[in-house]
């Protein structure tokens, strides 16, 4: 179910700006691999570069190799759709669709992907909703409109409408950055439950958050503003937050600048 | 930067430790009011120089300086500009809403007189210069065909090109079109009525009808849809841009083809918006006159048939009958400008009704 992604020599641009240089790291299937650093550092971008989600923007473009289980994901016969069913995003800010109910914003992905059986898709929405430890609180009233709940409920109708689509991956990009610490503590359980299906990564500005969750953690960091980001520095986040190999992660996470 | 100290707040009356100012009674603000008309009153009548409405103009005035003066007064100067900007600024509504008000009172007291059953099922046919009957039947027809037709044709049109200019639309094609439906906006619409006399009557009409030019209600249809398209395009390009990117990319992340997201998440987050910008233009369309004389000529008599023969348009009709020298036509022609307005305020409320019942935001 999980798959492993292998990045080589990753590098983006957006227009004529380099913003990552080069990035080549290795993701386990089944674990929670944490992104941390400084702002504009580029850990968005290489996030945003797994699933092919950078190209939205007009001029961005990348070179290297991005492989999900060995397949180049940048090949030229590859399907973007394909790609980005197989490795789910939730956002930053929490998207529910404003004109569907929380039914509909759970189902939305299968359903415009051709999906019509009801029973199909009532299955899809309680085990999501229930994978995203959110059934107990909307069960009774899924035909309310899903940007009406508050926001920490609002991620988490996020994230349990990209699990329903049943992808391989699942990449977050700084999930909890606009949740109070109860509802962060609840999507950081429910990372952990979801470890178990998926492979994840995620963009984390808390350090905190980032050695409780993760097993894995790649610090990038740029050398000035304007410079492309780089991976300084990918290693088991036990080894990452005691004893860094390099000087710039131990300042950074330590706090010494960032 | 040094700490402000009290001494620096002199003449101030609010400082840090007294945060309770003077507020100006209404008592006086009325008072200022009633010696501000008497005033006035007394000036424009004592001098003889115009009658009420000179009256009111000068006692506003004098109204918004005896407040400002009063409050200054008593308030100090920030309240008092604060005052004296709120008051502008309500009389600038005021002023804004009255020209609104006198039109619909205009209409409708001018409008009913002739606001019967026969005004709705009769048409101009046969109706001479002393015949007191005669209606507009033939002219509503005319209006809902040509209207209907033009907003069948310029709103897919509309919405599919500005979808274009917002999704798809990069680089100087786009730019292109977009400078293009700009100066669309400013065509007058004699030169939109110019474009399908020369085009459609005159050079397309010819071959259905065995050579000759005619006439069609479908002509004038063709024109208002000129007219409508770049107001379609313009607000719907406009809401379409204001329809979050996230949700767009929060579309991608399932894996829904673009087309898909623009079908299924863009266009209903923007329908409310893209409805209001279509019934604006469905309004211009029907208040236009002279496109529909050029290409569908008028008529009197009722014509169903919007592709054969010619047509008249409310719009029309008004402009006829407030230029008919018969003694019963300015009835009929402020009857037909009401049941237009109607016509069009029927349409904008039913299209808001359709838009907002399958959004979920109560």
């Amino acid at each position: 179910m999980a798959k492993r992604i292998e990045a080589s020599n990753v590098t983006s641009y957006y227009g004529s700006f380099k913003a990552i240089d080069s990035i080549s790291m290795t993701v386990e299937p089944k674990t929670i691999t944490a992104l941390i650093g400084p702002s504009g550092c580029g850990k968005s971008t290489f996030l945003r570069s797994i699933n092919r989600m950078h190209e939205v923007l007009p001029g961005a473009r990348i070179e290297g190799r991005l492989t999900i289980d060995e397949q180049n994901i940048y090949d030229p016969d590859v399907d973007v759709t394909a790609v980005r069913r197989l490795i789910g995003m939730v956002f930053q800010r929490p998207n529910p669709f404003p004109t569907m109910s929380i039914y509909e914003n759970v189902v939305a992905g299968l359903k415009l992907n051709g999906v019509k059986k009801k029973s199909v898709l009532d299955d899809a929405a309680e085990q999501s909703l229930k994978s995203a430890n959110l059934w107990e609180e909307v069960k009774d009233r899924l035909g309310r409109p899903g940007a009406g709940l508050s926001g920490g409920q609002q991620q988490r109708l996020c994230i349990a409408r990209t699990i329903a689509v049943e992808p391989q991956v699942v990449l977050m990009d700084e999930p909890c950055s606009a949740l109070d610490p109860i509802s962060t503590l609840a999507i950081e359980d429910l990372m952990f439950k979801l470890k178990d299906r998926f492979t994840i990564i995620i963009v984390t500005h808390n350090m905190q958050q980032a050695a409780r969750v993760s097993d894995k953690t790649g610090f990038f960091s740029i050398d000035k503003t304007g410079e492309p980001g780089r991976l300084i520095e990918y290693d088991d986040t036990q080894k990452i937050f005691s004893n860094p190999s390099q000087k710039k992660t131990e300042d950074y996470i330590t706090g010494r600048f960032g | 930067m040094s700490m402000m100290t009290r001494s620096d707040l002199a003449g101030v009356a609010m400082t840090p430790d007294n945060i309770r100012t003077k507020k100006l009674p209404l008592g006086v603000s009325l008072l200022v009011a009633v010696v501000a008309f008497g005033l006035a009153a007394a000036i424009v009548y004592g001098a003889g120089i115009g009658n009420w409405v000179l009256v009111v103009v000068l006692g506003w005035i004098l109204y918004l300086v005896g407040l400002f003066l009063a409050a200054s007064r008593v308030e100090g100067s920030r309240a008092a500009r604060n005052r004296s900007w709120q008051s502008l600024i309500y009389s600038a509504c005021v002023l804004a809403i009255l020209p609104l008000a006198s039109v619909v009172w205009t209409l409708v007291s001018k409008g009913v007189e002739r606001f019967d059953a026969n005004f709705f099922n009769t048409s101009m046919n046969n109706i001479g210069a002393r015949d007191a009957n005669g209606g507009a039947y033939h002219a509503i027809i005319g209006t809902l065909e040509q209207v209907g037709i033009a907003t069948l044709i310029a709103v897919p049109l509309g919405v599919l090109g500005a979808i274009y200019l917002v999704e798809y639309g990069r680089g100087k094609f786009a730019n292109t079109v977009r400078f293009f439906v700009d100066v669309m906006t400013g065509v007058p619409s004699i030169v939109a009525g110019l474009f399908i006399l020369s085009f459609w009557v005159l050079i397309v009409s010819p071959w259905f009808n065995n050579g000759q030019p005619r006439f069609s209600g479908f002509a004038a249809a063709l024109a208002l849809s000129v007219l409508m398209l770049p107001t379609i395009v313009r607000s719907t390009e406009e809401m379409l841009r204001l329809v979050p990117g996230p949700l767009r990319e929060g579309a991608y992340a399932l894996g829904v083809p673009q087309w898909k997201t623009i079908l299924k998440i863009v266009i209903p987050t923007a329908l409310p918006g893209i409805v209001t910008g279509v019934m604006l233009a469905v309004a211009r369309a029907a208040g236009e006159t002279a496109p529909v004389l050029l290409v569908a000529g008028g008529a009197d008599a009722i014509n169903f048939n919007p592709f054969d023969g010619n047509q008249s348009s409310l719009a029309l009709f008004v402009y006829q009958q407030a230029g008919d020298a018969s003694k019963y036509a300015p009835a009929r022609a402020w009857t037909a400008a009401l049941t237009l307005v109607a016509l069009v305020l029927i349409l904008t409320i039913a299209a808001k009704m359709l838009a907002r019942r399958n959004s979920l935001t109560r």
